[in-house]
């Protein structure tokens, strides 16, 4: 089990005066065995939290603590098998020529383990695929499964920290209601930690215990799902964001409004 | 009154190597100067809907249907020249992402002139000042600038606020919009919205809403049909959209998380092969 510890995190992308800061002394902790989610507007930075600590974005500076180990630079070899993400949209991550058999089997050589048959069919049954997707492509699946897939090749290297970054906004929402109740039974089952991120509140509401409320790279405000639920929020910004996913109400200052 | 749209019995047909795959499969509904909301998942068939009425089905995709009028008359018999003066004139579309129904390398404001000289005739510089009211209306500030700005210099926001001044430029009589504001952050879909809510009334115009969104069509439309493998399965009222007892249109409200009512778990959809099966209901007054 591992907690996460971000520390003054700042993410920046170009130099000098193309330098744009997307994250900006974000300081936050998510304990082990918890979900944290990340909410905002596209643009917020809320990715790119996720993008550099999985090493994906090498501009950064602060402190980023998995499991009480401080991260450089470069990561090792035993953090890919902790720390795994799934993306946000399934018809992209997966490779449409490679079988699910190939997916699955690539991320398990790669991470070394050599009964590899067994745990594909394992890993496909805890993502409630039977053995009759194992030798499918991408196009043979529709996107609830497509995104079963991913979160199996994630949990391969059987990870105890899960990434997610808006996994299932690109589905619809009966097929989101699976993979959420899977990801939860997941997490009970392996007791993984999540760090989610969405744009829609009432899905993070659902799978989070905390939530850090993003506005231009910075967070405005961390709360309790119970403050969410009961409509509570400090920031202003949170307060537009929770009444704008309450359904359609007119904007009575339309000049405001950027 | 009589409606501004009347369909009967609309089908919709792709030829496949495994035979004829009918994407909309007898839907009848009629619009007048109401909000309609169609709502469904992906592959129900709900933009195929709203494509067919513009007849915008590309061959060897086949429209079918019984009756097809647009203020009494009939649009199927209609040759393609005459579509054209129906598709912007009388009937318009907003697509999901601006991104894509913009044209890239045309200024804003050429894009808006272009259509409406296309329907009018007017001259340019009528043409010019129309555009901008156009864009005042939309609640873009400093038109001037933004006329002359390229699509890529806009936010998601403003570029659907463009999209929305250009197709209502013509005064359309309806207005089809397709997943409007998907690709919208939330604080953004609401002053979107509130600019279609408003043009729509003032204009009296119809507008035909397609989402897969059931809250916002619940807060939004005044009627709503819910469609389901190509067919309605369910017509209410926008407001009574929680009360629905279609067992589908009851598991899709189901399925959704709620930020009132925390749930344990979420219910999963399970679908009954009958619903496909059950005649169409129709959405005609």
């Amino acid at each position: 089990m591992s907690d996460l510890e971000f520390n003054d995190l700042n993410v920046w992308f170009g130099e000098d005066h193309d330098r744009v800061d997307a994250v900006r002394n974000a300081s936050f902790t998510v304990p082990s065995g918890a979900s944290f989610g990340l909410v905002g507007e596209s643009g917020s930075g809320k990715s790119t939290i996720l993008r550099a600590l999985v090493g994906l974005i090498p501009t950064w500076s602060g402190s980023i603590r998995v499991g009480g180990v401080e991260l450089g630079k470069k990561r090792a070899r035993g953090f890919f098998k902790d720390v795994q993400m799934v993306f946000q949209d399934p018809y992209a991550s997966l490779h449409p020529r490679h079988s699910v058999d190939a997916v699955l089997g690539e991320t398990l050589k790669l991470h070394g383990f050599d009964d590899i048959d067994r745990r594909i069919g394992k890993l496909l049954a805890d993502v409630g695929l039977g053995p009759a997707f194992r030798f499918r492509y991408p196009h043979q699946l529709s996107g609830g499964q497509r995104q079963r897939v991913a979160v199996a090749r994630a949990l391969a290297p059987e990870p105890s920290v899960l990434l997610l970054d808006e996994p299932t906004s690109a589905l619809d929402v009966s097929v989101q209601a699976e993979v959420l109740n899977l990801l939860a039974d997941l997490r009970q089952q392996r007791q993984l930690t999540y760090l989610m991120v969405s744009h829609n509140l009432a899905v993070v509401a659902h799978m989070c215990d905390e939530i850090a409320v993003m506005q231009n790279g910075e967070i405005v405000e961390v709360m309790g799902v119970k403050e969410m639920r009961a409509l509570q929020p400090v920031h202003p910004y949170t307060r537009h964001l929770l009444e704008s996913s309450m359904g359609y109400k007119p904007v009575e200052d339309l000049a405001a409004v950027k | 009154m009589s409606p501004l749209l009347d369909i009967e019995n609309l089908r919709v047909t792709f030829p496949t190597r495994q035979g004829e795959f009918e994407a909309v499969r007898g839907v009848s509904f009629t619009l007048g100067r109401e909000r309609l909301g169609i709502v469904g998942e992906s592959g129900s068939g709900k933009s195929m809907t709203g494509r067919a009425i513009l007849r915008l089905i590309r061959p060897p995709g086949r429209i079918e249907a019984d009756r097809m009028e647009l203020d009494g008359r009939d649009m199927l018999g209609m040759s393609e020249k005459q579509m054209q003066g129906v598709r912007g004139q009388k009937i318009s579309m907003v697509m999901q992402d601006p991104k894509f129904s913009l044209n890239p390398v045309m200024r804003i404001g050429e894009q808006i002139i272009e259509i409406y000289r296309f329907h009018t005739k007017a001259p340019r510089k009528a043409a010019w000042a129309k555009a901008i009211e156009m864009l005042e209306a939309v609640s873009i500030r400093d038109p001037e600038r933004v006329m002359r700005a390229y699509p890529h210099e806009m936010s998601g926001g403003m570029g659907q606020r463009i999209m929305i001044a250009m197709m209502l430029v013509t005064e359309p009589e309806i207005l089809i919009a397709d997943e409007p504001t998907s690709a919208l952050d939330v604080s953004v879909q609401s002053s979107v919205l509130t600019i279609i809510d408003k043009l729509v009334r003032e204009r009296g115009m119809g507008l035909i809403f397609i989402s897969h969104d059931l809250n916002l069509v619940a807060s939004f439309c005044d009627r709503v049909l819910i469609m389901y493998a190509g067919r309605i399965v369910e017509v209410c009222e926008a407001g009574k959209l929680h009360e629905a007892t279609h067992p589908y249109t009851r598991g899709l409200l189901n399925s959704l998380p709620r930020l009132d009512a925390p749930q344990h778990r979420l219910q999963a959809l399970t679908r009954d092969p009958a619903w496909s099966l059950d005649p169409s209901v129709s959405g005609r007054k």
